[in-house]
């Protein structure tokens, strides 16, 4: 067990350094972007080499690169020219943001996603399932986008109930809390929708099994059957797709931040790229697949815990 | 459950399959019609595919006006009327052609980079999952690096690399979905590799392709056919998005989530622009998640 978390954890250092190696080449290939991107379009071409010079872009990749990782491992990321400032500090800022944004609509989004999945899927075709299914089905279809500008046209232009932004200031008139509503709204229609039939459809495939019909046939509540011998298994194979939503919270969000116009790492993440802001893109790739790379260790060994039968 | 899935070997009676499914001598169009008709909710989805497929090819000749043409006149009232029956854009373009137009966008990018995705996926999570061993840790470890990339990100630096083309966005949905697809077949071939069938395959000499595309493969069927329909959805939701966030085709040619990015300003004013595309997208993953939970009941029911 120990060995495999630590083959794994190396395995993550490797893929890190793939990653941040393909990135910071993709992203280099043409340096003098950057120096053009810091003068503006009128700059002459003699000051956007000089400055290239200056920034030293003109050495090799890879002698940039060794120095670039150098000084990454110790938490210094470079400058940000869109932002105008230590790319560290924008980055964390937006993170924290988009972690907050995450962990609500995350808590809310497992438990609804277990409660109807399980509810759904232990008896099939029944109208609970029914409703619950198409209900789901349509949830999980609307994309993000769409629901947000649903929304929007509901709550904020017709009803004039809840903020159209969240740019978590106070200054709209609007409290903090109130903001958060519609992001986290369509974060949990979009994803719960899916997350519901993943659980429902192992719950079903569990239900079908002869070891249910053998503990109904001796004599246990449908109750008991459910709760001690179908939701353990049924949640099994969902296990991994639910930890992988982690991911999709971390850099997914970018629509929905860009909808309600709030402040996160999805869109800053979005920003920068259009604008060619290469250190932020390069830090944020780094944080973004490192949290990916993470849940992915979370979720192999959660499926060794859960289910015996598979070894490594 | 039927009585005849009891009579079944565990794994026939949980792939949820149907011998329709796969019977080789029955036409693939046969057995799609046979699993139609035998769901409501299948026929509810392939009627407003069917709806927009239609819309998407006499887009030329049915369309009232052509798709790009600038009227600032129509502002003069942009909401649906006699003239406009959807109204106009905040460009004063006729609405109801950039909607067919943009339809044929959709209806062609996405089932290509579906189909690519689900045939590279399945065949590398089989031979991933049963093989083990080196192959497993190659193909997986490829499969980890492409989906640290936040989707995003890998987007963005192809896009801005080579231009936002319809190839180059099949390309990166093929490439991005691929491994997602390759997690689900692995994990189910972990999971049933250790029973007593495969062992019993094993037992009788057959050989390990036999057992992964004839004992293996059809347990994965339930969770892929959910997955094929359901990633035709997300593909259509993935190209709206890309637009929404204005790194889709590139403009005039109308593609729904860039209509709405485009009328999005214009919400509080005149939402119709932004309601209208974003109502046509959310119809047509409606319609193939539709279509996906049907056909996988039918499937069971035989």
């Amino acid at each position: 067990m120990l060995r495999y978390v630590g083959r794994q954890l190396l395995n993550m250092a490797i893929t890190l350094f793939a990653v941040s190696f393909l990135v910071f080449m993709l992203n280099e290939l043409t340096p003098g972007d950057v120096a053009r991107k810091v003068l503006g379009p009128y700059a002459l071409q003699d000051q956007v080499d000089q400055l290239t010079r200056q920034m030293g872009l003109d050495r090799p990749v890879y002698v940039r690169y060794i120095e670039y990782m150098g000084k990454a491992l110790t938490g210094d990321f470079g400058e940000s020219i869109v932002y105008r400032q230590p790319v560290a500090a924008v980055m964390w800022d937006r993170l924290r943001n988009t972690l907050l944004l995450a962990t609500v609509s995350f808590a809310v989004i497992v438990p609804v996603s277990i409660l109807f999945g399980v509810l759904a899927g232990m008896r099939e075709r029944s109208r609970l399932d029914r409703a619950v299914n198409v209900f789901s089905s349509v949830c999980a279809s609307i994309p993000e986008f769409a629901m947000g500008v649903f929304l929007l046209a509901v709550f904020v232009v017709w009803l004039k109930l809840l903020p159209g932004t969240a740019p978590l200031t106070s200054s709209g008139g609007w409290p903090i809390w109130s903001q958060f509503v519609l992001p986290v709204a369509v974060v949990t229609i979009y994803d719960a929708g899916y997350l519901i039939s993943m659980v429902r459809q192992s719950m079903v495939d569990v239900m079908r099994q002869p070891y249910i019909r053998t503990a109904i046939l001796k004599g246990m509540t449908f109750r008991q059957v459910v709760t001690r011998h179908a939701m353990r298994n049924a949640l099994i194979t969902p296990f991994t797709v639910i930890l992988l939503q982690l991911n999709y919270l971390v850099s997914g969000l970018v629509v929905v931040e860009t909808v309600f116009a709030y402040p996160g790492f999805g869109r800053m993440m979005l920003e920068a790229a259009l604008a060619k802001d290469i250190a932020i893109v390069e830090a944020g790739t780094l944080i973004a697949v490192g949290v990916t790379m993470f849940t992915q260790l979370a979720g192999d060994l959660g499926y060794m815990a859960l289910d015996p039968r598979i070894r490594v | 459950m039927s009585d005849r899935d009891l009579l079944l070997p565990v794994a026939s009676a949980t792939s949820g399959g149907n011998d329709a499914v796969v019977a080789p001598h029955a036409s693939a169009l046969a057995t799609l019609w046979h699993l139609l008709t035998g769901s409501k909710i299948a026929m509810v989805g392939a009627a407003i595919i069917t709806f927009w497929t239609v819309a998407a090819l006499l887009a030329p000749w049915i369309a009232p006006y052509p798709p790009n043409t600038l009227d600032p006149a129509g502002l003069i009232y942009p909401y649906p009327s006699a003239m406009h029956l959807l109204g106009v854009d905040h460009l004063g373009r006729d609405l109801l052609s950039r909607i067919l137009w943009g339809a044929r966008t959709v209806l062609t990018v996405a089932p290509l980079a579906v189909i690519g995705a689900a045939a590279l996926g399945t065949l590398l999570g089989l031979f991933s999952g049963y093989r083990g061993g080196v192959i497993d840790a190659v193909i997986m470890r490829v499969g980890d690096v492409l989906l640290a990339f936040p989707k995003i990100i890998l987007y963005l630096i192809i896009i801005a690399r080579f231009g936002a083309s319809a190839l180059n966005i099949i390309l990166v949905i093929t490439f991005t979905a691929a491994p997602i697809v390759a997690r689900i077949v692995r994990a189910v071939t972990l999971d049933v590799k250790n029973r007593d069938y495969v062992a019993a395959a094993r037992m009788r000499g057959e050989s390990p392709l036999y057992i992964m595309f004839f004992e293996i493969l059809p347990n994965t069927r339930g969770p892929l056919i959910v997955d094929f329909f359901l990633r035709l959805g997300y593909t259509a939701v993935a190209i709206g998005v890309l637009g929404f966030l204005g790194i889709g085709l590139p403009p005039p040619d109308p593609d729904w989530g860039g209509m709405v990015k485009e009328a999005y300003g214009m919400i509080f004013v005149w939402p119709h622009m932004t309601l209208i595309p974003a109502a046509a997208i959310s119809s047509l993953v409606i319609g193939f998640n539709f279509l996906a939970m049907g056909l996988k009941e039918a499937a069971q029911d035989g």
